[in-house]
């Protein structure tokens, strides 16, 4: 796991919050923006998507560090640093 | 005997399209069993008998568009012989909610298990009849664009998809299609409902601003330990909350009919829920008052999997007395509600977000959350409402209080 590469981390992220809003706009997203608010996820699907990360990546994501989640930039460096770890 | 017949499952419902029976005459019904599926404005639903017997006979037929009140079967109760010809009291839309969440027999048809939690979001939405017919005509739904509650596909967007692949031809299907279960339809029913609302009901509105801070140390240390799949999210606190002071103060749980307030039995909370592509139900969250922390979880996942998905039953949209929204995932900070009739009031939480909060006369950053009230003046003043408000905010600050060993 730990050899995947950014952009295969990307599209990783980008189809578990597909798989729960599938009509969202990921491209049009802002990286550096908060994601959630504008994607309309709420804290159920946010928590199906961790659930979903989990299951493709195997990271199990603690509750203390859901800040770091904030903008895509952020969910997709945490995952690789986590992935690294 | 007893006739089983269209519920009424909103206040604007005039008749429904019976789409699917999922019994035989002959066979037996549990109490709170699934027996047909109903399409209307709000999507498919899945209605329940709260009678157990044998299925005499069948009147209505699947493609019918019934009123409600229309018998659709004809039930003979437990211990009746077959004939007897006395005609049961009790309609399914005036019987009061089941006591317990989804008490005995078989609830869900076997075809319409709710999928698991990971598997929710790549699942098509399609409601049952329009999968059935589908696959009566050899069709891939997955090609087909739907028009429904949260662009689920529904059997007329089959049907109408059929007809465009036989090359315009007449339309191979004998069976009306519904008209009910569309998007547009599903606007109309809102907007009956809340011009209804705002025509009928005085609303009086209230609001308080709380800490949230020991609540999220809670939420946060009950789910330290645990696997993200088995974790509690903050509307479970909320709907607790809302639930106890609502058992403390019975006169916002219920509904305004013919002049006068009817109290539930029971708390069951409606909770908002905003449909992808569009649209809004509430059904309710049964027994609110009654669920430990993992158990209200599960029963919130189930609903809002099934809402998501067009899975609601008949007596969740009928059973509750109080509705929640909770629009701080918006990312608005209150809300000013609009009351669901016939009930009587109606909650709103906006977003938690860090705030100057003063602590032992220390001005401090805190996380915080508005939560508001919007209530029928009819049937209640603001005193009622403060004391409600009051206990809600009580409740949520101190959240030791919530589920008490």
């Amino acid at each position: 796991m730990a050899q995947l590469n950014h952009d295969t981390l990307r599209e990783t992220v980008i189809d578990a919050i597909l798989a729960v809003a599938p009509e969202a706009d990921v491209d049009a997203l802002p990286a550096d923006r908060p994601w959630r608010e504008a994607l309309e996820i709420d804290s159920f699907d946010f928590l199906n998507i961790l659930v979903d990360l989990e299951k493709r990546l195997g990271v199990s994501v603690p509750e203390s560090d859901y800040h770091e989640l904030a903008t895509l930039d952020g969910l997709i460096g945490y995952l690789e640093k986590r992935l690294a770890a | 005997m007893s006739e089983f017949r269209m519920p009424s499952l909103g206040a604007d419902m005039e008749s429904g399209t019976l789409v699917e029976w999922n019994i035989r005459p002959g066979e037996r019904v549990e109490r709170g069993q699934i027996v047909c599926v109903v399409e209307t404005q709000k999507g498919a639903i899945d209605v329940e008998v709260w009678e157990a017997g044998t299925v005499e006979r069948l009147v209505a037929e699947e493609g019918q568009k019934v009123p409600v009140g229309e018998v659709l079967a004809v039930i003979r109760p437990e211990g009746e012989k077959a004939e007897g010809e006395e005609i049961g009291q009790e309609t399914p839309a005036e019987r009061p909610a089941p006591e317990g969440p989804r008490s005995t027999g078989p609830t869900t048809p076997p075809a319409a298990a709710t999928p698991s939690l990971a598997t929710t979001g790549g699942r098509l939405r399609i409601s049952p009849a329009a999968r059935k017919r589908a696959a009566e005509l050899g069709l891939d739904p997955a090609g087909v664009s739907g028009s429904g509650a949260g662009g689920s596909i529904t059997l007329e967007d089959i049907e109408r998809a059929a007809r465009s692949a036989e090359g315009e031809q007449a339309a191979p299907s004998a069976r009306p299609v519904p008209k009910a279960g569309t998007h547009a339809a599903m606007r109309q029913a809102i907007a009956a409902a809340m011009a209804r609302s705002k025509r009928e009901i005085p609303h009086y509105y209230l609001g308080n601003t709380l800490c949230v801070e020991p609540a999220l140390a809670w939420l946060e240390a009950h789910n330290a330990q645990r696997p993200v799949a088995e974790r509690l999210i903050f509307p479970v606190l909320q709907l607790r909350a809302v639930a106890l002071a609502l058992e403390a103060v019975p006169a916002l749980n219920g509904w305004y009919r013919d002049d006068t307030f009817q109290p539930a039995e029971g708390v069951h909370l409606g909770v908002a829920i905003a449909l992808r592509g569009g649209g809004l139900v509430a059904p309710a969250l049964h027994d609110a008052d009654r669920l430990a922390p993992d158990a209200m979880m599960a029963a919130l996942r189930d609903l809002l999997t099934r809402a998501r998905e067009d899975r609601l039953r008949s007596s969740e949209l009928t059973a509750a007395g109080l509705t929640v929204t909770n629009l701080g995932d918006l990312g608005v900070e209150s809300v000013q509600g609009v009351i669901y009739p016939p009930q009587v009031a109606l909650v709103g939480f906006g977003r938690i977000a860090e705030r100057a909060w003063v602590r032992d006369g220390k001005v401090v950053a805190a996380r915080c959350l508005h939560a508001s009230l919007a209530a029928d003046h009819r049937v209640t003043d603001g005193a009622l409402g403060a004391s409600f408000l009051t206990r809600l905010t009580d409740l949520l600050t101190e959240p030791e209080r919530l589920w008490p060993s």
